[in-house]
C-alpha cells in the first residue's frame, strides 16, 4: 500500500517500475515472442551461451541443427513456404561465418530472415579474441541491414526494427551481432509498438497514372507476354496475377523463383523462360510486342544477350524495389510498389488484349517443340522420375530443390499448383540448400507433403541435417536424382569443354540409403523404371521419419532446351 | 530495344544525408566497391543535427550507372536522402595543403596565384613554404598542375564538399 501511495505522483517512475527487468538475452527472447516467432534454428557456442540459456525457457521451439548453414537454409525454407520471417541464432566466429552462404542466398532471393550472431565481449572486439570475426563487416554486402548492439537498452528497438526491415518492401536478411557481455546487461524491458526508421520508407502504392498507362498498353498490344518472378510469390499476389492473366487473355511465363505464381496446369501458362525455359515461352518473349514484367528482375539467366532480348517489345516493369527497374533493361513504363496492391488496381481497369492470333501462334509453337525427353529405356530418365514424383506426390506438395540439372528438371516437370510451394536457390545457386529448406518447410507445415528433389552432389553438402529431421520425426521425402556426376558441370563440359570431365565425376559416393538408415531414416534404391511408381507410393506411407529414394538415373542426360550463357533465343539448343 | 543507349562517363556530385552512426560509412563505401561504381572523392562531416552526417561524394559514371548509384544508395537503411547537386547549382570546395621548396621563383608565383585563387601562405621557413588552397574542384586541379610544375615537396588533399545553392521553397 505504501509503495502505491508514493508512486502515482510520478507517472514516468511508475511506468519504469512496471517494466520488467531482464537481461539482454532474455529481452531478445521476449522480443521474439512478441514478434510471433514459432521456430528458432540454431546451434550454440561460447559467445551465445547466455542467449541459449534464455532460449531454454522460450515458449517457441528451438531447433538444434548440425551445421549453421543448415540453420539458415531451414529458416529460408520455413520463410519461403509460410511467408513469415525465419529466425536463426548462432555463435560468434565460425558459427557466424558458417551462416554467410545462407545469408547471401536469402539476400539474392529476397527471403526475410533475422539472424542473431553471438559476438565476443564488446571490450574484446578488435583484439583477435577467441572465436572473433568481424561479422557485421563480413556480411555487410549480403544483408539488407545489420546491427552491432553495444548497449542492451537498444535491444528491444533493434529487434523490432530487424523484423520490420526484413519483412517490409523487398524482403531480405537482417543480422544482429550480439556481444556476450551485452546479453548479460540488465535492462527495463519495453517493447516498442511501432517502428519509425527515417531512411526506410518503401513505396507500396503504385502510381495511378502509370497503372492507367500500363492498362492501355496491354489492351492495345497484339503480342503481349506476362513474365513474373519471385515478387509475385512474396507479395502474395498469385490470385491477382491469375485474374490479370485471365482478364487480359495474355500468355504468361514464370522465372524459376516465380514458379507457382500461376498454376503449372493453367492453359495460358507457358512454363519457365530463360536458359532452360521452354522453347515456346522463350520464342513468345522473343517475338512479343509488349513484355509485362511483374516482380522479376531481368536476371542474366532469363535474358541471355540483353541486346537480343525481347527486341521488339515495349516493357512495363512492376517491382517494389526501385533499383531493380532499368538496372538491366530500359523500361518504358516503370511502376514501383507492392505487386499485389498494383495488380489489384490494374485489374480494376484493364480490359482484354486483342491477342487471339498470338495465342494461336504460341499454341502451334508449343505443339512443334513441347518440353520433352527420350523415354525409351528400362533405365530411369531423371525427367521421368520427377514427372512421376509430381503425379504421385501431387501438385499441391511443397517441393524444394538443390542446384544443378535436377533443379532445372524439377522446374520443368514438377508443376506446382500454387505460390510458396517451389523452394529453390535461384539467385545464388547454392548447392546444399534443398534438404534443410525442406526441413524448414516441414516444420512450418507438419501435415503437408514436402519433397526435396536433390542431386548426389548437392545432397552431400548438407546431408548432416538428416539427424535434425530424424530427431523431429519429419516425414520429408528426399528424391536423390543420382547420376554419379556434378551433372550440370558435366553438361557444360560436354558442350563447351570438349567432353573433358574435369572434377565432375562423383566417384566415392556413399550408399545413400544405408546412410539414411544409419541416421534412423528409411529409404530405397530405385534402379529400374518399373520400380519408380511403387517406390514413390511407398514413400507416401512413411509418416514418422524422412524417406530417401535413391533414383539411379541415366548418367549423361542433358537439360534441354538450353540457351547458352550470354546468347539469345536464336541460338536455343533443343533435344534432337 | 531493351538495352540502354550508351552515354558518356561524367563526374556527378552527390550530397548524401546519412545517420551519424558507426559503420554507416563502410556501408556506403562498400556499396561502391561491391557494385563496381567509381568514387572520385568522398568527404564526411556531422551536420547541424548531431544525429546526421552529410557525405559529399563525387562519382564517375554514365547515366545508367548514375541512376543505379542513386537508387542503391537510397536502399541503404542508414541513408536518409540522396541529392544530385550537379544540375541544380552548387558551391563546391576542396582543401589542399602543399609544401614547396622555398625559392624566389616560388614566392613570385605565389603572389600571382593568391591574386587569382584562394591561396594562403600558412607556414614558411628558409627551406619550405606551406600553402593552403580552398577552391572548387576545377580550380584545385589547375593549382595542382601549377604546383607540379614548381616542384611539390609534399601534398595533401581532401575530397570535395558541396552544398546546393537552390533557394528553398517556402
Amino acid at each position: 500500500m505504501g509503495w502505491d501511495f508514493i508512486v502515482p505522483y510520478s507517472p514516468y517512475i511508475r511506468k519504469k517500475e512496471l517494466m520488467p527487468k531482464m537481461t539482454g538475452a532474455q529481452a531478445v527472447v521476449e522480443a521474439f515472442s512478441r514478434e510471433g516467432v514459432e521456430f528458432v534454428f540454431g546451434l550454440p557456442g561460447g559467445a551465445c551461451l547466455p542467449l541459449f540459456d534464455a532460449l531454454y525457457d522460450a515458449k517457441f521451439k528451438v531447433i538444434l541443427v548440425r551445421h549453421e548453414q543448415g540453420a539458415v537454409h531451414m529458416a529460408e525454407g520455413y520463410a519461403r513456404s509460410t511467408g513469415r520471417p525465419g529466425v536463426v541464432v548462432v555463435t560468434s566466429g565460425p558459427g557466424a561465418t558458417n551462416t554467410v552462404t545462407g545469408i547471401a542466398d536469402a539476400f539474392m532471393d529476397s527471403i526475410p530472415l533475422v539472424v542473431i550472431t553471438g559476438q565476443v565481449k564488446s571490450f574484446l572486439i578488435g583484439n583477435d579474441a577467441f572465436q572473433e570475426a568481424d561479422v557485421t563487416g563480413i556480411t555487410r554486402p549480403i544483408v539488407k541491414h545489420n546491427y552491432l548492439v553495444k548497449n542492451a537498452a537498444d535491444l528491444p528497438r533493434v529487434v523490432k526494427e530487424a523484423f520490420y526491415i526484413a519483412t517490409h518492401g523487398r524482403p531480405g536478411p537482417v543480422l544482429i551481432d550480439f556481444p556476450s557481455d551485452v546479453s548479460l546487461q540488465t535492462i527495463d524491458f519495453e517493447y516498442p509498438e511501432t517502428v519509425s526508421i527515417r531512411g526506410f520508407k518503401p513505396t507500396l502504392e503504385g502510381h495511378p497514372g502509370q497503372i492507367k498507362k500500363a492498362a492501355k498498353m496491354i489492351e492495345e498490344s497484339k503480342r503481349p507476354v506476362i513474365y513474373t518472378g519471385g515478387g509475385v510469390v512474396i507479395s502474395g499476389a498469385a490470385k491477382e496475377l491469375i485474374e490479370l492473366v485471365e482478364k487480359t487473355g495474355t500468355p504468361c511465363t514464370n522465372t524459376l523463383m516465380g514458379l507457382g505464381g500461376v498454376p503449372g496446369s493453367h492453359p495460358q501458362f507457358m512454363g519457365m523462360l530463360g536458359m532452360h525455359g521452354t522453347v515456346f515461352a522463350n520464342r513468345a518473349v522473343h517475338e512479343c510486342d509488349l513484355l509485362v514484367a511483374i516482380g522479376a528482375r531481368f536476371d542474366d539467366r532469363v535474358t541471355g544477350d540483353l541486346k537480343k532480348f525481347a527486341p521488339n517489345a515495349k516493357i512495363i516493369h512492376i517491382d517494389v524495389d526501385p533499383s531493380a527497374i532499368s538496372k538491366n533493361v530500359k523500361v518504358d513504363v516503370p511502376i514501383v510498389g507492392d505487386v499485389k496492391q498494383i495488380l489489384v488496381e490494374l485489374n480494376k481497369i484493364v480490359g482484354k488484349a486483342d491477342c487471339a492470333e498470338w495465342m494461336k501462334a504460341i499454341e502451334s509453337w508449343k505443339k512443334e517443340s513441347p518440353l520433352r525427353y527420350k523415354d525409351d529405356s528400362e533405365a530411369i530418365r531423371p525427367q521421368y522420375a520427377i514427372q512421376r514424383l509430381c503425379d504421385i506426390l501431387g501438385s499441391n506438395a511443397i517441393v524444394s530443390t538443390d542446384v544443378g540439372q535436377h533443379q532445372m528438371w524439377a522446374a520443368q516437370y514438377y508443376k506446382v499448383d500454387g505460390p510458396n510451394q517451389f523452394l529453390t536457390s535461384g539467385g545464388l545457386g547454392t548447392m546444399g540448400y534443398g534438404f534443410p529448406a525442406a526441413i524448414g518447410a516441414q516444420f512450418g507445415f507438419p501435415d503437408k507433403t514436402v519433397c526435396c528433389i536433390t542431386g548426389d552432389g548437392s545432397f552431400q553438402m548438407n546431408i548432416q541435417e538428416m539427424a535434425t529431421a530424424v530427431l523431429h520425426k519429419l516425414p520429408v521425402k528426399i528424391a536423390v536424382i543420382n547420376n554419379n556426376y556434378l551433372g550440370m558441370v558435366r553438361q557444360w563440359q560436354e558442350a563447351f569443354y570438349n567432353h573433358r570431365y574435369s572434377s565432375s565425376t562423383m566417384s566415392g559416393n556413399p550408399d545413400f540409403v544405408a546412410l539414411a538408415k544409419a541416421y534412423g531414416a528409411t529409404g530405397r534404391h530405385v534402379v529400374k523404371k518399373a520400380e519408380v511408381d511403387e517406390a514413390i507410393a511407398w514413400s507416401k506411407t512413411i509418416t514418422d521419419r524422412p524417406c530417401l529414394l535413391d533414383f539411379v538415373v541415366t548418367e549423361e542426360e542433358n537439360v534441354y532446351p538450353m540457351i547458352p550463357s550470354g546468347k539469345s533465343f536464336e541460338e536455343i539448343m533443343d533435344m534432337a | 530495344m531493351a538495352v540502354h543507349d550508351p552515354t558518356p562517363i561524367e563526374q556527378r556530385i552527390l550530397s548524401v544525408l546519412v545517420e551519424n552512426k558507426p559503420g554507416v560509412l563502410s556501408h556506403v563505401v562498400g556499396l561502391f566497391s561491391a557494385r563496381g561504381f567509381n568514387i572520385a572523392s568522398l568527404a564526411v562531416g556531422e551536420t547541424e543535427d548531431a544525429t546526421l552526417s552529410r557525405i559529399t561524394l563525387v562519382a564517375e559514371a554514365d547515366q545508367k550507372t548514375l541512376e543505379q548509384i542513386k537508387k542503391q544508395l537510397n536502399k541503404l537503411i542508414d541513408v536518409i536522402k540522396v541529392q544530385d547537386l550537379t544540375d541544380e547549382g552548387f558551391i563546391d570546395r576542396e582543401l589542399m595543403l602543399v609544401k614547396l621548396r622555398n625559392s624566389p621563383k616560388v614566392k613570385e608565383a605565389l603572389v600571382s596565384l593568391s591574386a587569382q585563387y584562394r591561396v594562403k601562405l600558412v607556414d614558411e621557413n628558409p627551406k619550405l613554404v606551406t600553402l593552403e588552397c580552398t577552391e572548387s574542384r576545377e580550380n584545385t586541379k589547375k593549382l595542382f598542375n601549377t604546383f607540379k610544375e614548381l616542384g611539390i615537396d609534399e601534398i595533401a588533399q581532401t575530397g570535395a564538399v558541396a552544398l546546393s545553392t537552390k533557394a528553398p521553397k517556402d
